[in-house]
């Protein structure tokens, strides 16, 4: 089911997290995880994405050991840990509610852990300097985590679980918990720390954006298995099925028939227009298949495009300002809708177009992806 | 108009209620500095039932074998009911967990005189049995811990439901076996709330008539038995004295507590506030 890992510029290639047919059923009914295989490469981030319900919390949580898989086994560097209890692996959690201790200083938090391993007083305190200097925290060593701001407690719930040096590093919802203007600034944050140390890093979020930004793969789950698998960029301009194009950003889908088939381009006739697509497909003339095509890779213009392929023409229904691009609303002569993104590159605001006008949609011919799932 | 109506009404109203909280209490600590024997005939101020409550030897060995009863018995109660608290949330879900939740709070809505009476035929069969217990203060103990031990569990309870569950997970995350979860997290979460189960289960022991007419024995009667056996012979004024002493003695306690409480609960929230500037900065 997995794909092979994309090649990273990490040279060791060494597999760290095996998960093996790993299945988890609720109750005797409810398939949480439905037979999940995947591998995580030495240092990679890896991002588990999916909508609620999907399985992404249960899978993490059988690697942490809160839960054990109904079948089916979790390696860690090549040893079995599928009935290991939790505080046996050398695996750390990073909860999205942070899961600080309330009666514990942030000193104290970060020392938790490595007091439980029995480590020297002098090792321990060393330790929990440097990795509160890593999250910029030192001069809140002494104070309790109420007496935090939101972002000032992810970081101090990180360098938690950081502190033992784990193998693998859990993140639940690492940036669910804050706002907006706060993400993007600790997402980074989050990400040069995790890449200072090193560690080897699973991710579960709902967040697209933060699975693209923050991971090295991403695994797009849904109903319990896994849809694809794959770095960012392959998995948003190379959906393999529907499901994954429409989870992964917005998406026009046109319902169409292979019509030619040749090596070199195909072209796909649907109720709207005739797509050429730029290169070969496997599948056959007369195949029903889906045409995906990104909002963004969408030109708009008042003119008709030369040519038989790749454009069609509708009305502008809706016209949705963002600031940085504005979403075009599309209503084609067949009644479907389509989207299309103009980046908004001068200060004028309009392409020229308003609600009620006629509109051309073209694209090139290397902009769409053909689904045939 | 009316704006300024409805203020007096309010006062007003807030005045009667208070007075009709408040009334009775301070007749009786007014009437426990009256001179005459009569209760309810005011000669002059003394303190001439201080000094025979302090000869009444009777009624001290009362509130002594009260204070040591309320103690132990809030001490059980508070003990049975984290247990109880605790299999009743943090298991999973077993057969009869519904049933055995309802089952425990039935101390609550029982009526005393009933679980006194029902007690007090067990320990009187298991008596004629065994030999054993001898009425006394380990049968008054009993019945205590037993009402306690549920007010104890809804305390416990109602702490529990609200921390949050994942502190657990991340104790165990970080290396914790599951006793010291407890020792090292639960526990020092759960002491405020085992603190003032503590304190209810004290009260409601301490100022126990009915269990404690039924279980005890004879040389065992604690200080409300030994008011309302005295009250039902006449009036005496060494009782106002005693009822005098517990009310000072509760309202420094009450007064103290919220003005900690309050005191801890502004300093969190200048601190959080702190907390939230610093970060803007």
């Amino acid at each position: 089911m997995a794909t092979a890992p994309k090649e990273t510029n990490k040279a060791a290639q060494e597999v760290l997290l095996r998960v093996e047919n790993v299945t988890k059923i609720y109750d005797g009914t409810v398939k949480a995880v439905d037979d999940v295989s995947l591998t995580v490469m030495k240092g990679e981030i890896f991002a588990l994405l999916g909508g609620s319900g999907c399985g992404k919390s249960t899978l993490l949580r059988m690697m942490a050991g809160f839960e054990t898989p109904t079948k089916g086994k979790i390696f860690l560097a090549n040893q079995d840990i599928t009935n290991l209890p939790p505080f046996q692996r050398p695996i750390n959690m990073m909860f999205q509610s942070y899961a600080l201790f309330p009666h514990l200083s942030v000193w104290e938090n970060v020392a938790f852990g490595l007091k439980r391993d029995g480590m020297p007083k002098d090792e321990i305190a060393d330790r929990v300097e440097k990795m509160l200097s890593l999250a910029q925290l030192n001069k809140y060593a002494k104070r309790k985590p109420h007496q935090l701001s939101g972002g000032q407690q992810q970081r101090v719930a990180l360098v938690r679980s950081l502190a033992k040096r784990p193998q693998l590093l859990l993140l639940d919802e690492p940036l669910g918990a804050l706002d907006k203007k706060l993400r993007e600034t600790t997402q980074l944050e989050l990400v040069n720390i995790i890449e200072e140390v090193g560690v080897t890093c699973v991710l579960v979020t709902h967040d697209q954006e933060e699975a693209m930004t923050m991971a090295s793969r991403i695994a797009v789950m849904s109903e319990g298995y896994f849809l694809q698998v794959g770095a960012p960029d392959a998995v948003y301009e190379m959906p393999n099925s529907r499901k994954v194009a429409d989870f992964i950003g917005n998406v026009n889908i046109f319902e169409g028939k292979i019509e030619e088939d040749e090596p070199d381009h195909v072209t796909v006739r649907c109720p709207e227009c005739v797509h050429y697509v730029g290169h070969g497909v496997s599948g056959h003339p007369g195949m029903d298949v889906g045409v995906a095509l990104r909002p963004e890779k969408i030109m708009l213009s008042k003119d008709k495009p030369n040519g038989d392929y790749n454009w069609c023409a509708g009305e502008v229904i809706e016209i949705v300002y963002f600031g940085a691009h504005t979403t075009y609303h599309l209503k084609l002569d067949s009644g479907k809708v389509i989207k299309a993104q103009e980046l908004n590159n001068t200060r004028d605001l309009s392409c020229g177009l308003t609600w009620g006008d006629r509109a051309y949609a073209s694209w090139n011919n290397l902009a769409m992806v053909v689904l045939t799932q | 108009m009316s704006q300024a109506s409805n203020k007096v009404f309010a006062k007003g109203w807030m005045i009667a209620v208070y007075l009709f909280l408040y009334l009775p209490i301070i007749t009786l600590v007014v009437f426990s500095f009256n001179d005459s024997k009569l209760v309810t005939v005011w000669s002059h101020a003394s303190f001439r039932w201080y000094e025979a409550l302090a000869q009444d030897s009777d009624l001290i060995s009362a509130v002594l074998l009260s204070l040591e009863i309320a103690g132990l018995s809030a001490l059980m109660s508070v003990f049975f009911g984290t247990f109880t608290a605790f299999s009743l949330n943090r298991y999973k879900r077993f057969q009869g967990r519904t049933l055995l939740t309802s089952m425990s709070s039935m101390p609550l809505v029982m009526p005393d005189v009933i679980v006194g009476l029902s007690l007090l035929l067990m320990i009187v069969s298991v008596q004629n049995w065994l030999g054993f217990p001898e009425r006394g203060l380990f049968t008054i103990l009993l019945g205590h811990a037993l009402l306690g031990t549920a007010y104890a569990a809804v305390v416990v309870t109602s702490r529990l439901r609200e921390m949050d569950s994942k502190l657990d997970e991340a104790a165990m995350d970080l290396g914790c076996k599951p006793l010291q979860v407890f020792t090292l997290v639960t526990f020092p979460l759960l002491v405020p709330a085992l603190v003032s189960a503590f304190l209810l289960t004290f009260t409601l022991s301490f100022d126990d008539v009915v269990l404690s007419s039924f279980l005890s024995g004879p040389g065992y009667s604690t200080m409300p038995m030994v008011i309302f056996s005295r009250a039902r012979l006449g009036l005496n004024p060494t009782i106002n004295a005693v009822a005098t002493v517990t009310i000072v003695v509760v309202t420094i306690a009450v007064i103290a507590s919220s003005f900690y409480t309050s005191h801890q609960e502004r300093k969190r929230k200048r601190e959080e506030a702190e907390a939230y500037s610093d970060s803007n900065k």
